[in-house]
């Protein structure tokens, strides 16, 4: 393509990307920086039906004189990155000088909220993408030998989870694993164990936590390699038959080679989308035993307390996650694009 | 006899009309607010108003999108249905409007003590109380001989004897769930064990003292006898476990127990079983383990005073003294409302409103506490920390925040 007409083709991407993405972002970023001016307060009597009490209330006139002169509020530099809601920077150093053995440091930063949030994001993100990829290609495989006629209705069914949106589908699966539910109770004859409760405890709500994710996650990787095995090269795999190579040769040799570029594919898509996990989260209500940094973010803007700081904070400590998770398979795809070259 | 008949005829038809009619606005009026069934009947009270459009967005989610849809200019809400606990973020962020004039031209129907002030001004007009107490099924208790509990010290000793006669497997409910609904439950216990969350007043946290060890091991004592997936239950999951009959002893807002088995598929024996009694109190303390609420309504600032006439003007309709010649509608809550008898259903509410149960505090920086509990009291209902660490964890948490809100 020419470079004049590349230019006009891109532009109107260019343009939504600039404005719904970069203008946001720098937003974002100016935000985290600074906080909401100090309320001045007062004490003012209120009344209400159970009487009349003396209490402390924000004088709006005072602070608004605050507000007027600098709208954006108070910069603070990089204080909010550094407080106990996010990399808790002093906390995390005492814990380093207090404990004995790296283990129980990890244990102890694990239970300030950005930490935990961010382990249990990386948890879910290393174990439902290469779960999700092998079971995806399993799939694509199995219905790709089955007869002709059977296919639609198999692919139509292997789709439906990606189709049902996952705050509904994680609502669904919530009241089946209850324990009074249909899987719960299934669990609890199946195990001998009538106490036992999926939302109870902290490991088997991840574990729960993370088959949804695969379940939900599997339609996609198993359309883009199915429709990956429909440009199989026929005359390669026909000789390596002739060369008496097994099934299981033919997909290591051929087929995975061949379909690479759609596995890096949907493994980039894979690590961003699981990376921000949060509905299931909200779904199960299970933020009591996990939470995510999207989850994190959610719960401070929402509610009366509307941490606009916190959260654009934890917005830009996000990015910089994704950015530090994508930067393997980037540099890899540069590099072939370079050796191509 | 014809003509006497079209007489009769249309003065019914006249009559009906003036009174459908009564309420006439000229300016739209949007409400937010929460959803049970008193804020229900307050909503279409509104609607009855005829001249402009009266939209209700009532969802439990109210206190997510109040603030943004009361902040734009104009304001997509000009009325949120508020408590004692969710005007603060209203209040803070300087987004409704004092009453005072509207209230001397269109209130006459209005009570003194439905008036919230705050400095003096009339920022809120309240409609009913609400307060937590106990709701239990009497047929239970009187099976195993069992007074009726007015400590949580008796609560356990009933949990364990029911469990123990194996009429109930789980006999304790509550509204747990991680976040807001168990925050507040620490909240009532704290201040029934003699706890006050701020030193003075001032917005330093005080809730790491023996209080709050003593109010987080009693939660943990009572959630021993409930539904292993507690912290998963709201007060809509609770009332659905004591609709079920799993649940025998629970403690539960006022403003959902006068309707909790009047839905369809609730067994006779629930029906019939269940009864209400006064909050309890914690560790010899005189002061209930609960606290009082007011639900009331508030205007907007940021519309237009045609705009903030109509919202008055409508909500003023929606609880007017005559809804409370409705028996439906008068059980639904305490209301403040001019003309109101007390039904049976009331008498938990009114106890506490008797024992003098402290009022939820109205303060700027509440909310920043009490979702800083919410946050961090899972790790010890779970068995993860001491409840020293626990507390420490609540003001280290509530200080980032409230220090970033410019609180501190």
């Amino acid at each position: 393509m020419k470079h004049k007409t590349f230019f006009w083709f891109i532009l109107p991407t260019f343009l939504a990307m600039f404005f719904f993405i970069t203008l946001p972002i720098i937003s974002v970023t100016i935000q985290s920086l600074h906080t909401p001016h100090e309320n001045v307060l007062v004490t003012v009597e209120n009344c209400d039906p159970f009487g009349c009490k003396k209490a402390t209330s924000i004088n709006h006139e005072a602070t608004q004189n605050l507000k007027k002169n600098n709208p954006l509020g108070k910069y603070v530099g990089l204080d909010i990155y550094f407080d106990r809601g996010h990399l808790a920077i002093e906390q995390v150093k005492n814990l380093w000088s207090k404990t004995n053995n790296f283990f129980e440091f990890l244990k102890l930063t694990a239970d300030l909220p950005f930490y935990k949030a961010l382990f249990f994001t990386l948890t879910f993100t290393f174990t439902v993408t290469p779960i999700m990829l092998v079971l995806g290609l399993l799939i694509a495989l199995g219905v790709n030998s089955f007869n002709q006629k059977l296919k639609g209705l198999i692919i139509f069914f292997s789709l439906l989870p990606m189709i049902v949106t996952p705050l509904i589908g994680s609502i669904i699966l919530f009241w089946m694993i209850d324990s009074r539910g249909i899987v719960g109770n299934f669990l609890q004859i199946l195990f001998e164990d009538p106490g036992l409760s999926l939302k109870a405890s902290t490991f088997l709500t991840w574990i729960m936590l993370i088959v949804y994710g695969v379940w939900h996650a599997i339609p996609f990787s198993f359309i883009v390699f199915y429709a990956g095995l429909q440009t199989l090269p026929k005359d390669q795999i026909e000789s390596a038959q002739i060369d008496g190579a097994n099934t299981f040769q033919q997909t290591i040799h051929i087929i995975i080679p061949h379909i690479m570029p759609l596995i890096t594919f949907v493994t980039l898509m894979q690590l961003m989308d699981n990376f921000r996990v949060f509905e299931p989260i909200v779904g199960f209500n299970a933020e009591a035993h996990a939470t995510s940094l999207s989850w994190i973010i959610f719960n401070d803007l929402g509610g009366e307390t509307r941490q606009l700081s916190a959260a654009a904070t934890s917005s830009i400590l996000t990015i910089f996650g994704i950015i530090i998770l994508l930067l393997p398979v980037l540099i890899k795809t540069w590099k072939e694009f370079e050796f191509k070259k | 006899m014809r003509l006497f008949l079209i007489k009769i005829l249309s003065s019914i038809i006249f009559l009906t009309s003036t009174s459908a009619f009564a309420c006439s606005i000229s300016a739209r009026v949007s409400i937010v607010g929460n959803e049970f069934p008193a804020i229900q009947t307050v909503g279409s009270g509104a609607k009855e108003c005829k001249g402009a459009k009266v939209s209700a967005n009532l969802t439990a989610d109210h206190q997510k999108i109040n603030v943004a849809g009361m902040s734009s200019e104009p304001a997509e809400y000009t009325s949120a249905i508020v408590a004692n606990t969710s005007i603060v973020a209203l209040l803070n962020e300087d987004l409704i409007r004092p009453l005072d004039s509207l209230v001397k031209k269109h209130g006459k129907g209005l009570k003194k003590n439905q008036l919230i002030t705050i400095d003096g001004k009339i920022m809120a007009v309240a409609f009913m109380a609400n307060a937590q107490h106990l709701v239990y099924r009497k047929d239970i208790l009187k099976k195993l001989n069992i007074d009726v509990p007015k400590t949580y010290e008796e609560m356990l000793f009933a949990a364990k004897k029911i469990r123990d006669a194996g009429l109930v497997k789980n006999p304790v409910g509550g509204a747990y769930k991680a976040g807001w609904n168990l925050a507040q439950e620490f909240n009532n216990m704290f201040i029934g064990y003699g706890g006050s969350h701020f030193k003075g007043n001032t917005a330093e946290p005080n809730v790491n003292s023996e209080s709050g060890v003593k109010a987080l091991e009693m939660m943990k004592a009572l959630s021993g006898y409930m539904n292993p997936d507690f912290l998963t239950h709201d007060s809509n999951a609770t009332n659905a476990e004591f609709r079920a009959g799993n649940v025998a002893i629970m403690n539960m807002w006022g403003s959902r127990a006068a309707t909790l088995v009047d839905v369809d598929g609730v067994s006779d024996e629930v029906k019939n079983g269940m009864d209400i009694a006064g909050p309890m109190t914690v560790g010899g303390g005189k002061i209930p383990a609960s606290t009082l609420f007011w639900d009331g309504w508030t205007v907007a600032k940021k519309i237009s005073d045609k705009e903030a006439e109509a919202t008055f003007i409508a909500m003023t309709n929606a609880i007017r003294p005559s809804i409370m010649d409705n028996d439906d509608i008068r059980k639904q809550a305490v209301w403040l409302i001019d003309g109101y008898k007390p039904t049976e259903a009331a008498k938990g509410v009114f106890a506490a409103a008797k024992m003098s149960t402290t009022p939820y505090p109205m303060l700027p920086y509440a909310g920043l506490m009490h979702s800083a509990i919410g946050k961090e009291i899972s790790d010890f209902m779970q068995g993860k920390e001491t409840a020293k660490k626990t507390l420490s964890d609540i003001e280290d948490a509530y200080r980032a925040s409230a220090k970033e809100k410019g609180f501190l």
